[in-house]
Formats: structure tokens, sequence, C-alpha cells
């Protein structure tokens, strides 16, 4: 949902592919690709390997200039294995991380292109600060 | 009618000065609780909802009264209701570590839902009949956000 905020104005831009680990989600964002992938924690090294190969993959075959990503785990994995394709890779810390960045996001900052965090106060040379999915004035402080 | 949601840990102390104050306000309040430990005698509690049932009782509410809870925060904001938001505090048990605590500071600094951090202020919020959306949000992300991304993709 966070990311939909993001990637919906950008669609007129750019073709946008959408993967996401709920079915519920196609729904969503009709009239582009989907792509179903599987749901993992940052636990389950098992479901990682598969997921990761899958995910090159696919980058292999899509090509695309970026892949974007609010997290969590499958999102990480995604980056990396884009990262290692030599794509641009963006992550954006999400909202609900107000104190700190979320766990797979200090793991992305060690790799990704480019991060985000959606509070100011977080922002650091690293990791950028351009405001946030709400969208309002009153919420970029 | 007025909605309140904690999600899936239990959260009595919360519930029971809604509880308390219910009678002053005359109106129906329906929580959806968890595990409570206790007999709500004011207000009517729900065990589970299934999504489309917590949607409905969502937008037919006047207000959303709710734990410090990102994805209830955002979905009032979207939906354009009042929101009263109540932290759980760690120290008492009621989360795993106070990233609530945080959150309810980072909105109370912003202004954009009501915060109430104690009883006090949670009482003095709910007999309030005047309370509003604070901020009205975007379709969209920040536009800043948007263009800095772009820009860095080309």
């Amino acid at each position: 949902m966070q990311l939909l905020r993001i990637a919906r104005p950008m669609e007129e831009r750019y073709e946008v592919v959408y993967l996401c680990t709920h079915p519920k989600c196609a729904t969503m964002v009709e009239g582009h690709e989907f792509l179903l992938i599987e749901d993992y924690s940052r636990w389950d090294a098992w479901k990682m390997i598969p997921a990761f190969f899958k995910m090159v993959r696919l980058i292999w075959r899509e090509k695309p200039a970026a892949i974007m990503t609010t997290g969590a785990a499958p999102g990480l994995i995604c980056l990396y294995a884009g990262k290692l394709l030599g794509r641009k890779t963006i992550w954006v810390d999400s909202i609900a991380n107000v104190q700190h960045l979320s766990a797979s996001g200090r793991i992305a900052r060690r790799f990704v292109s480019r991060i985000y965090t959606q509070w100011k106060d977080l922002a650091t040379p690293r990791v950028a600060f351009a405001g946030n999915i709400l969208g309002s004035e009153k919420s970029e402080k | 009618m007025i909605f309140v949601t904690i999600g899936t840990a239990p959260f009595d102390r919360f519930i029971r000065i809604v509880d308390e104050v219910a009678p002053q306000l005359g109106e129906e309040i329906i929580a959806q609780v968890h595990q409570l430990g206790f007999e709500a005698r004011n207000i009517k509690t729900v065990n589970f909802l299934a999504p489309d049932e917590f949607n409905e009782l969502f937008e037919k509410a006047r207000l959303i009264v709710s734990h410090a809870g990102m994805g209830t925060i955002l979905s009032a904001l979207q939906q354009k209701k009042p929101i009263i938001i109540f932290p759980r505090i760690a120290a008492l048990g009621e989360h795993r570590n106070e990233h609530q605590l945080a959150t309810a500071k980072k909105f109370k600094e912003l202004g954009s839902v009501y915060v109430a951090m104690n009883e006090e202020e949670l009482k003095a919020l709910l007999l309030r009949k005047d309370l509003k959306p604070l901020a009205e949000i975007g379709e969209y992300a920040s536009q800043s956000l948007i263009d800095s991304i772009e820009e860095f993709i080309g």
C-alpha cells in the first residue's frame, strides 16, 4: 500500500511491473504486469535461496531500469539480485520506522544504490529524506 | 458510532478506559478486542472481525480510537476519519518494544492525528464532540519524494 502511493504516479513515465507476495494485490494494479512471489521472513533461509535464484532469472528477463521496494525480506532479496545484475536498486524504508531504519533497511543500506527514510530526523549522508507516502505538507516536518 | 481497534494483542488498560468513560458519551461504541481479561459493561466488544466487517465498521464510524499502529493511522488518514491514538507501552508488557510510544510522539509533533499519552488525555479527547480529521493526505506520496526517485532512475 505504501509503495503504491509512490509507484502509481510514476506509471505515466515508466513501464511498471509489480511484484507482490499476496494474490489480492493483482486487483490493485490492474492493467499492469503483476507477478506473484512467495512470502518469507528474514529467518527462512531455506526459502530465500530458491527465491533468490528465481529473482535473478526474473530480473535477467525483465531488465528493469530500477527496482524499488519498501521491504521486507522478499523485497530485500529482490534488490540484492538486482544489485548483482547491475540494476539501480531503491529501498524506501516503511513510514512505521520512526526511530531507526527497519532491520531489513539496515541490511539494504549496505548495498542498495539509493535508500530513503520517511522521517527527516533519520536522514544521514547515506540515507536520503525527500518526503513520505502521506503526501501532505503537514506530515513532512 | 465510535470504533475502537487494537490489532491482535491484548490491550486491557486501553479498553478499560474506554469502557469507563463510555456512559458519559451517549454514543454506541464498538471495540475490536483481543483476549480481553475483564467484562466490558458499557461498550460492545468483538473478538474477531473479518477484513470486510472491519472495513464496514471503520467506514461507518464517526471516530476511530486505536492503539498507535501505523496501519490504522494510515487507513484513518486515507478515509478522512478523525482518529485518536493511544500507544501501547512495552514497560507495561503491552508490546515487545516502545515503538508505539515513538510513533505516538512523532504524530503528536506532526499534529496530524489526536494523540492521548495517558488516561486523562484519552478521556478528555473522547468527551470532545468536535474532533475532525487533522490532516488531509494526498492521493500519492510527497511530490518531492517521487521527483527524487524519478531523478535517480533517470
